[in-house]
């Protein structure tokens, strides 16, 4: 059987490569794109701990399933955002938008 | 040959989504993400997940990746050859990077388990039963949550004055 650990460095890995898409890529499209990873790397963690921690029910599987639930509800209202902006602003760069920039 | 099967899985995921990241044309971010969401799906399917699985490729692959590449095709000139990067690349890259090795440092040493992994299951009828005797009050919340979801898309998307 794979060691939990190798599960838990690739749920690390998804995350860190998300963070690092959300923290520099200026269109809003592409920083969604990357939070919907850093997701999926929480949800691998979730289900690797849910498979291999003994007396687990499947708790983390049900977490798993609402994690999910929430990054649909985000990406749906994210995208809604995104498609106003660009009728206001006509670009979607998120370091052009500053009008509630202090 | 599981292994075998894992870091075939893992190394196509984790690629597919340093190509999301990097890609300069917005299209390719997108079509790699599909790849890295069903890389994820088959390793759910190497930790007894069927559900999930089945779950991520309806859910991630099926409805919002096709959403993100409606939204592209709506928002973005993708042959614009602007600079796809901020300015704070090198900060966020030492901000990635230690935050990753912190979360492997963690999952390589810190967490030990004591016991034997519980033996397969029946999953796909155990989750039905827990999401509606256990966790029945979060599976209601979700649901009025996916409603709100619903209508504030409808209402932020739909021009003014209509």
């Amino acid at each position: 059987m794979i060691p939990l650990s190798y599960y838990l460095t690739l749920g690390a890995l998804l995350f860190g490569v998300g963070m690092f898409g959300a923290l520099t890529r200026r269109n809003a499209i592409a920083i969604l794109m990357a939070v919907e990873l850093m997701l999926n790397g929480v949800n691998v963690n979730f289900i690797a701990l849910s498979r291999y921690l003994p007396n687990s029910t499947l708790d983390g599987q049900v977490f798993a399933i609402f994690v999910i639930t929430v990054a649909a509800a985000e990406a749906a209202v994210g995208l809604a955002i995104v498609l106003g902006l660009y009728r206001n602003f006509k670009t979607v760069n998120v370091d052009e938008i500053n009008l509630m920039k202090w | 040959m599981t292994e075998v099967f894992f870091f075939a899985l893992a190394v196509f995921t984790v690629a597919a989504a340093l190509l999301v990241v990097l890609a300069r044309n917005i299209v390719h971010s997108a079509v790699a993400l599909i790849f890295s969401f069903c890389g994820v799906a088959g390793i759910y399917v190497l930790l007894d997940a069927e559900f999930l699985a089945a779950v991520q490729v309806l859910i991630y692959v099926g409805g919002i990746t096709i959403l993100l590449l409606f939204a592209i095709m709506l928002t973005t000139r993708i042959a614009s050859g602007a600079e796809v990067f901020n300015e704070q690349v090198g900060a966020s890259a030492v901000v990635a990077v230690g935050t990753t090795a912190i979360l492997i440092y963690a999952s390589l040493v810190g967490i030990q388990i004591s016991g034997q992994a519980p033996a397969t299951r029946e999953t796909t009828s155990t989750l039905g039963r827990l999401l509606l005797t256990t966790h029945v009050l979060p599976f209601e919340v979700a649901s009025v949550l996916l409603l709100a979801a619903m209508v504030g898309a409808i209402i932020l998307a739909r021009r003014e004055g209509e």
